[in-house]
C-alpha cells in the first residue's frame, strides 16, 4: 500500500484548503482562537424586531452588512468568504478556474419576505391583496432578479461564477447533515477517479424571522434569552434546544496523487463516511438508536477502522435533550467502555446550529484540532447529565494527541452522516 | 466497496409514474398514444396547468397520519416511489430497501397562501406594528408545515413510509437537480460504490407560489395551451405540470441474482452548466454532451424542453443537427415538471424501449415525425428554462 490508494484499494482523498465563517468571525485564524478560548457567538438578535418570539437569539453573521437583508444573499456571501480562503490555502487552479465539480450543502431556498412586499406594493391595492391580484403584476419583467434570485439553484449558479468550477453544480441538502453530505459526495467523486479536486461548501444563512418561527413551533430552539452566551448547553442536564446559526464552510477536496505532484501541503484525510437514513420519524431518531449506530459503523468500515483508533468525537451535540441522548446511545453503543474515555466535544456550545453548514463547519473545526491537537471544548457545562458521561472537555480546551477524529451529523427527515477525518494517510 | 473493479451495466427495474395523464406505465402509454393532453386553462387562469389525476393516496402511503404531514408534492412522489418498488418487486423487501440507496431531486416550499396574504395586508396597509410578522406566524402557521416545505421531506417521507434506508440524499436546483440525481446514482452502481437505488422526483405544479416565480422572469406561459413546438417569442414559457416519477436502478448482477427483469439499460447520464452569456452557448454545450453519449444518428430524442423561448431556441438548434431523429417533447403532454423532467423522460424512454416502439407524436409544427421503428437507444435531453444542461442515454437490453 502506498500512500496514493487506501486500504482498499481506491484513491486516498485528502484536503488540501479550508476556509470557516461563523458567528465568532470570517477565517479559520479567528474562529480557532475564539474556539479554543471557549467563547460564545450567541447574541441577541438586532437584525429584525423579536416582538412576540419565544427565542430572541442567534448566532447570526453581522459583519456582512445587506440592506435589505436576504437570506439567499447571506449564503451567496459566507460561501464566498469560506472558498476564497479555502482557493487560496490550497493554491489551486487559475483564478477563476477551480479545476473541478461543486458540491454545495444549502438551506432550501425560497421566494423571501421582500419579493412578496415588493409585488403587493406594486398592485397598488391598499387591502385585499392575495396572489391573484400579486400575479397580475409579476410579469413583465420588473422582478426577474427575484426570479433569478430565488431559484433553488441560485447559490450554486453564484459560486460557479465567481470561482469556476466545472461541470454542473450539484446543490444538496440532507437537513442538519448536509455539510457532510457535500464532503461525501467530494470524496466519492475523487475515488470513482471522476475527478481530481472537488470544492465542498456548505453556507447557511438562514437567520430570519420565519426560518426563526418554524424551528420555534416545533420546540426545537432554546428559549434561555437572557444570557445568549450560555444558552446552548450540549449534553448538560439543563439543556434545553438548540440555537439557530450562520456560517459556511468550505474543503478543497483532491486525490492524494494529484495533491502530491503539484507539491501542495495536506491538511489532512478524508478517511471515512457513512451514511444511513432512519425511518422512525420526522424528527425524531429510531429509540433504538439502529440508525446511528449503523452510520458510525458504515463509516468506520468505510474508513477500515476501530474505535480503538478514534481518538476524539467532534460530536453534532446541538444540545436539544432529544438529540443528545441518542448521539450518546449511538457512541456508547459502538464505542462500549471507550465511549467515557474518548473526548467528545459539541462546536456548537460556541457557534451555534449553523444548520445545513455544520457538517462542514465543523470537518474544518476537526481538522484544525488535528492540525494544532488542541480540542475545543463544550462550554456551559455546569451541570453534567448523569445519563451522558461523555467526556465532553468541560469548558476549557485541552491539548490532546489527536490522529483520527469522527464528526457526526444528523439531520431532520432521517438523515445520519458521519465522516472520519485523520491526520496522516491510514 | 472496492472501486477498483470493471464497471458495472445498471438496469431500470422498476418505473412509478402518475401526472396529469394518470397513474402506472400502461395508463400513461395509453394516453400517450392517444395524444391526450390533461390540461386546465381555468383555475389558474391565465395560466394553463396540467393538474395530477385523481389518486388514491391510501393505496400506497396507508396511514392517513403520514398523509397529513405531508403537503402535495410529497404525497405525489411518495405515491410514485410506492409504484416504483412496487414495480421492481421490491416493496416490503426489508431486506434490500435497508441497503437501497435514494437520490431524490427536490423543490419544496409550498406556502400557506392564506397566511402570506394577511401578512401582505398587514404590511401594505403600513400601520403593521414591528413585530407583527412574528405574531402572525407565531399564530397562523401550521407547526408541521416546516417539514411539508422542507426539501429534503420527500426523501424523508419516502423512508418512513416504504422504509427505503440505505442512504437518502436530496438535490436541489429545478431541472438540473434531476439530471444529477441520476447522473450520481448511476456512476455509485457503475464503480460499485451502491448495487442498488431508488431515484426519483415529484413536482406540485398546481400553486400559485410557484407561478409568481417563474411569472417574475417571465416564463410562464398564459392564456391558450400550445404544443411545446408551437409556441414562439409571442407566446412562450411552461405551463406547470404535476406528477412524481421514481426509477430503481440496479446493477445487472444484482438484479439477476434477485430474478429482477429490465424494463431497459441506462447507459449514460450527463450534465454541465452553460452560463448562458453569448448566444449559442446552450446549442454548443448540447452538442459536446451528445459526443459523450455515443448515440446513434438515428436514435430517438425524447426532450424535456421547456418552451422558454431562450433556452428551447438554443435546443431547436442543436435538434435539427440530428434531423434522422424522432423527437418527442415532453411539455406538449405534461406541462413543465422542473425536478421530475429528466425522471420523466428515463422513465418513457425505457418504457418505449421496453414496447419496442416510440409512443405517438403529438405536435401540430411538423417538428415531431411518426416512426414504427423498434428503438434499440433512445436519448433523454433535460435543458434547464435558465440553467442546467443534461443528456442520458438509454439501451435495450436484449431478452
Amino acid at each position: 500500500m502506498t500512500a496514493a490508494k487506501d486500504k482498499f484499494g481506491r484513491p486516498t482523498v485528502v484536503v488540501t484548503g479550508m476556509g470557516v465563517v461563523t458567528s465568532l468571525g470570517a477565517g479559520k485564524a479567528e474562529n480557532w482562537k475564539k474556539l479554543t478560548a471557549g467563547e460564545s457567538g450567541i447574541r441577541t438578535i438586532t437584525r429584525f424586531p423579536t416582538d412576540r418570539l419565544r427565542t430572541t437569539m442567534a448566532g447570526s453573521v453581522d459583519f456582512i452588512p445587506l440592506d435589505p437583508f436576504s437570506s439567499t444573499t447571506l449564503s451567496d456571501k459566507l460561501a464566498d468568504l469560506a472558498v476564497e480562503e479555502a482557493i487560496t490555502q490550497a493554491s489551486i487552479g487559475g483564478k477563476g478556474e477551480f479545476p473541478g465539480p461543486l458540491f454545495l450543502a444549502v438551506a432550501p431556498v425560497e421566494v423571501e419576505w421582500m419579493a412578496r412586499f415588493e409585488a403587493a406594493r406594486a398592485t397598488g391595492a391598499a387591502s385585499g391583496i392575495d396572489y391573484d391580484a400579486m400575479l397580475k403584476v409579476s410579469g413583465g419583467g420588473q422582478f426577474a432578479d427575484f426570479h433569478k434570485r430565488f431559484l433553488f439553484g441560485s447559490v450554486a449558479d453564484h459560486l460557479v461564477e465567481r470561482f469556476g468550477t466545472k461541470g454542473s453544480p450539484i446543490s444538496l441538502s440532507t437537513a442538519c447533515a448536509s455539510g457532510a453530505t457535500a464532503i461525501q459526495l467530494g470524496v466519492e467523486a475523487i475515488r470513482r477517479g471522476e475527478a481530481d479536486a472537488a470544492l465542498c461548501v456548505a453556507t447557511d444563512g438562514s437567520v430570519n424571522p420565519e426560518a426563526l418561527i418554524r424551528f420555534s413551533l416545533l420546540s426545537a430552539l432554546s428559549t434561555s434569552n437572557d444570557a445568549p452566551q450560555a444558552a446552548v448547553r450540549p449534553f448538560a442536564k439543563n439543556r434545553d434546544g438548540f440555537v439557530m446559526a450562520e456560517g459556511a464552510g468550505a474543503l478543497v477536496l483532491e486525490s492524494y496523487e494529484a495533491a502530491t505532484a503539484r507539491g501542495a501541503k495536506i491538511l489532512g484525510v478524508m478517511t471515512g463516511c457513512g451514511e444511513l437514513a432512519d425511518s422512525f420519524h420526522r424528527t425524531r431518531s429510531s429509540p433504538d438508536g439502529k440508525p446511528i449506530i449503523g452510520c458510525v459503523r458504515k463509516a468506520l468500515d468505510d474508513a477500515g477502522m476501530d474505535v480503538e483508533q478514534i481518538d476524539y468525537i467532534n460530536a453534532h451535540g446541538t444540545g436539544t435533550p432529544e438529540n443528545d441522548k441518542m448521539e450518546y446511545l449511538g457512541i456508547s453503543t459502538v464505542f462500549g467502555e471507550r465511549a467515557t474515555q474518548v473526548p467528545v466535544s459539541s462546536n456548537k456550545s460556541m457557534v451555534g446550529h449553523t444548520l445545513s453548514a455544520a457538517g462542514a463547519v465543523e470537518a474544518v473545526f476537526s481538522l484544525l484540532t488535528l492540525e494544532h491537537q488542541r480540542i475545543p471544548p463544550t462550554i456551559n457545562y455546569d451541570i453534567p447529565d448523569p445519563a451522558i458521561p461523555f467526556d465532553v472537555v468541560p469548558n476549557t480546551a485541552r491539548d490532546a494527541k489527536v490522529t483520527a477524529v469522527m464528526s457526526n451529523s444528523f439531520g431532520f427527515g432521517g438523515q445520519n452522516a458521519v465522516l472520519i477525518l485523520t491526520r496522516e494517510p491510514v | 466497496m472496492s472501486n477498483t473493479s470493471s464497471p458495472r451495466e445498471v438496469w431500470i427495474t422498476g418505473i412509478g409514474l402518475a401526472s396529469s395523464l394518470g397513474e402506472g406505465p400502461d395508463q400513461h402509454w395509453d394516453a400517450l398514444e392517444a395524444r391526450r393532453i390533461n390540461v386546465d386553462e381555468t383555475t389558474f387562469a391565465p395560466y394553463p396547468v396540467h393538474p395530477i389525476v385523481k389518486l388514491n393516496y391510501d393505496a400506497q402511503i396507508p396511514k392517513k397520519g403520514d398523509q397529513r404531514q405531508m403537503e402535495a408534492w410529497q404525497r405525489i412522489g411518495t405515491y410514485a416511489a410506492g409504484l416504483a418498488l412496487d414495480s421492481a418487486g421490491l416493496k416490503g423487501n426489508t431486506d434490500i430497501l435497508a441497503r437501497t440507496d435514494m437520490i431524490v431531486a427536490a423543490g419544496g416550499g409550498e406556502r400557506d397562501l392564506a397566511v402570506d396574504a394577511a401578512v401582505i395586508n398587514d404590511q401594505t396597509q403600513g400601520n403593521a406594528a414591528p413585530g407583527m410578522l412574528n405574531e402572525r406566524l407565531m399564530s397562523d402557521l401550521r407547526p408541521t408545515l416546516f417539514l411539508a416545505q422542507l426539501s429534503n421531506l420527500l426523501a424523508g417521507n419516502i423512508s418512513i413510509v416504504h422504509g427505503v434506508t440505505g442512504s437518502s440524499r436530496t438535490f436541489m436546483g429545478e431541472e438540473a437537480a434531476g439530471t444529477d440525481a441520476f447522473r450520481i446514482a448511476l456512476a455509485r452502481i457503475v464503480s460499485g460504490q451502491s448495487d442498488i437505488a431508488l431515484v426519483g422526483a415529484a413536482h406540485n405544479g398546481e400553486r400559485k407560489d410557484l407561478l409568481m416565480l417563474y411569472e417574475f422572469g417571465n416564463f410562464a406561459l398564459k392564456d391558450k395551451f400550445a404544443p411545446v413546438w408551437a409556441r414562439d417569442a409571442n407566446h412562450s414559457g411552461f405551463a406547470l405540470g404535476s406528477g412524481g416519477v421514481f426509477l430503481v436502478i440496479e446493477a445487472k448482477e444484482h438484479a439477476q441474482a434477485r430474478g429482477a427483469k429490465p424494463f431497459a439499460r441506462l447507459t449514460h447520464v450527463v450534465s454541465d452548466h452553460a452560463r448562458r452569456a453569448t448566444p449559442g452557448n446552450v446549442t454548443a454545450v448540447l452538442d459536446g454532451l451528445w459526443s459523450k453519449l455515443g448515440a446513434k444518428a438515428d436514435a430517438p430524442i425524447i426532450t424535456a424542453a421547456t418552451g422558454a423561448a431562450s433556452a428551447t431556441g438554443e435546443e431547436r438548434a442543436f435538434l435539427k443537427k440530428h434531423a434522422s431523429a424522432p423527437v418527442r417533447a415532453l411539455g406538449t403532454s405534461f406541462g413543465h415538471l422542473l425536478e421530475a423532467q429528466l425522471p420523466l423522460g428515463l422513465a418513457l424512454a425505457a418504457l418505449s424501449l421496453s414496447k419496442g416502439k416510440l409512443f405517438a407524436a403529438n405536435d401540430t409544427t411538423g417538428l415531431e415525425v411518426e416512426t414504427t421503428a423498434a428503438p434499440s437507444q433512445i436519448v433523454v435531453v433535460n435543458t434547464g428554462h435558465w440553467r442546467g444542461e443534461g443528456m442520458a442515454l438509454v439501451e435495450s437490453v436484449p431478452a
